[in-house]
């Protein structure tokens, strides 16, 4: 029998303010436990969160980066649960009146566009970190993250297949960060996902019972979570069984699957208006004076690179992966108008020693216009094609501007033509074999004397000349 | 509003509260009452109301986003029951 699948994406990003959602503590990660912490993330008796104006900008920013309407209104309301991550035994959430909703974001799969709505954004606290001991009775709890701001993204049920699923989160990524509203490190926690999955036959009109499934900690857990998630659905329907209604967790170390909760611990959160935070209320004008900092988004900026600079698609893919990778690229075309080239180089050299040095472009000590500079000398002659990627090397290494390493280390091209009249003569006497050889029409051989004149001259010979002489001297 | 024993019971587990079985029938009665007190507001016509979550006529109280003075990791620690390595320590639970 043929299935659907059916899956929706509640996606948790934490935001790039400075200070915590309600407090005044700071947001960094990586500290020591429990020293970003104050009386009010600590929830202290007696104390008064009040929300901080940036992560209700970077809400609405979020919203409107998804084409949703943000609503005029807003409030925060009160989750309750008992589980030790928050010290007040309730998060401040958003429930029937978050900042933004009815959106929607396009993904592009096997060359198909199909837009995926977006239900709602709303703005919520995070939680503290838990360390259960490995053979103890205890946990250990960090308060530091507790306070950070989110915001939950929702999707509407709209996503057919693991891999839609993967390339929205991968779309949703690209947007956030273009809109600079979060860093979405997956490997960091500051971009969380869950899913809602069920399958059901082809053809039927209501959905399967659904599970929710946690703990997908990267890009690679999410797409093997939910690969396996419906896979064991399908087998249980094969078998005749049923479905239950749960929440599951992904076990990255088994590859499996694994219930979280029982039954009779259903959620009940009991939502209630949070007395201590007053509403929000969001005039059109400040709206439209945020629409105006949203910078052009990946998918748009892809297709401008392929119809304004003539790159293929694969190209335009790779450089608008990031807004610093594509700003990297078009600042240098400004001073080298030779888009393929310059992408060639980018893609090529940059990223290649990016990668290997596992390194982010914003680390890098290449400028954009130190490359340019090095791509000028190439098509001047300065230096050969070849010794330019010996001195983009170089430049990685120390950031110097490409003209004082030519100099520095002597590796002028050699166009003086007496000067390489001499070096193929010493070439051409030393190797009577390829000689005959190339007098005998094997064309093979010429490419073995030019090697062997840039072998004596370090790549520096020009191989334009060498290849004249050559053939030249051997007529 | 007719609250069951059911309903008691679910609260109180809910909020993690043990009460005997006399207790349940009490609070069954009395939180019955409760309600049925508070259901005279039902009597009143509120269809030109719009609905309260703030009884305080404010919106938009921010903060700037600025960093201010945390906890020392001491005080912060100093009401914990019990800690560890600067962390609080709780008996073990595992959602
Ligand atoms: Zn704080």
């Amino acid at each position: 029998m043929s299935y659907e699948v059916v899956i929706g994406l509640e996606v948790h990003v934490e935001l790039l303010t400075k200070s915590k959602i309600f407090c005044s503590c700071p947001t960094s990660f990586g500290d020591e436990p429990n020293t970003n912490v104050c009386p009010v993330c600590l929830g202290l008796p007696g104390v008064l969160p009040v929300i901080n104006k940036r992560a209700v900008e970077f809400a609405i920013l979020s919203g409107l980066a998804l084409n949703c309407k943000v609503n005029p209104r807003s409030k925060f309301d009160r989750k309750n649960y008992f589980y030790p991550d928050l010290p007040k035994a309730y998060q401040i959430s958003q429930y029937d009146m978050p900042v933004a909703e009815d959106g929607y974001l396009n993904i592009k799969v096997n060359g198909e566009t199909k837009c995926i709505g977006i239900t709602r954004v709303h703005l919520e606290e995070d939680a503290g970190k838990l360390i259960h001991a490995e053979n103890g009775d205890y946990s250990l709890i960090d308060y530091n993250r507790t306070g950070v701001p989110l915001v939950e993204i929702v999707s509407e049920p709209d996503l057919r297949s693991h891999e839609e699923a993967r390339v929205f989160l991968e779309n949703l990524k690209r947007i956030l960060q273009y809109t600079q509203v979060s860093d979405c490190k997956m490997e960091e926690g500051s971009l969380r996902c869950d899913a809602n999955i069920s399958v059901r036959l082809k053809g039927k009109k209501e959905l399967g019972t659904k599970t929710e499934l946690k703990n997908m900690n990267s890009f690679k857990a999410v797409q093997k979570g939910l690969e396996y998630e419906i896979k064991r659905q399908i087998d249980s329907l094969e078998k005749g069984e049923r479905i239950s209604q749960e929440t599951l967790r992904w076990d990255e170390g088994r590859g499996l699957t694994v219930s979280m909760r029982s039954k009779e611990q259903a959620h009940d959160y009991r939502y209630f208006p949070d007395p201590d935070l007053m509403p929000l209320e969001v005039q059109q004008e400040w709206v439209e004076k945020l629409k105006g900092l949203l910078p052009e988004m990946p998918l748009q900026k892809k297709e401008r690179y392929i119809t304004q600079y003539g790159l293929p698609e694969y190209d335009a893919e790779v450089l608008t992966f990031s807004m610093d990778m594509a700003d990297f690229f078009e600042d240098c075309v400004k001073e080298y108008p030779e888009p393929k080239v310059v992408s060639n180089w980018v893609m090529g050299e940059l990223m290649g020693f990016l990668n290997a040095e596992r390194i982010d472009i914003t680390e890098t000590k290449v400028t954009p216009l130190n490359l340019a500079k090095l791509l000028h000398l190439i098509d001047k002659g300065t230096i050969s094609g070849k010794i330019g990627k010996t001195v983009f090397e170089e430049m990685f290494k120390s950031g110097e501007d490409p003209e004082a390493i030519v100099e520095e280390k002597g590796l002028l091209q050699i166009s003086d033509t007496k000067e390489l009249e001499k070096i193929v003569d010493e070439v051409i006497k030393i190797n009577p074999g390829p000689v005959e050889d190339l007098k005998s029409g094997k064309k093979k051989a010429m490419g073995f004397l030019v090697g062997q004149v840039m072998k004596q001259t370090k790549g520096k010979a020009n191989p334009q000349i060498v290849n004249k002489i050559l053939r030249n001297r051997l007529k | 509003m007719e609250i069951t024993k059911g309903n008691v019971e679910h609260v109180a587990e809910l909020a993690r509260l043990e009460i005997t079985e006399h207790e349940k029938d009490i609070f069954t009665e009395q939180l019955s009452n409760i309600l049925d007190y508070v259901e005279m507001l039902n009597e009143l016509d509120t269809k030109e109301v719009s609905p309260t979550s703030h009884v305080v006529p404010l919106v938009n109280v921010f903060r700037e986003d600025e960093i201010k003075e945390v906890l020392k990791k001491d005080e912060a620690l100093k009401n914990a029951p019990e800690k560890e390595d600067g962390y609080f320590k709780v008996p073990r639970v595992i959602e």
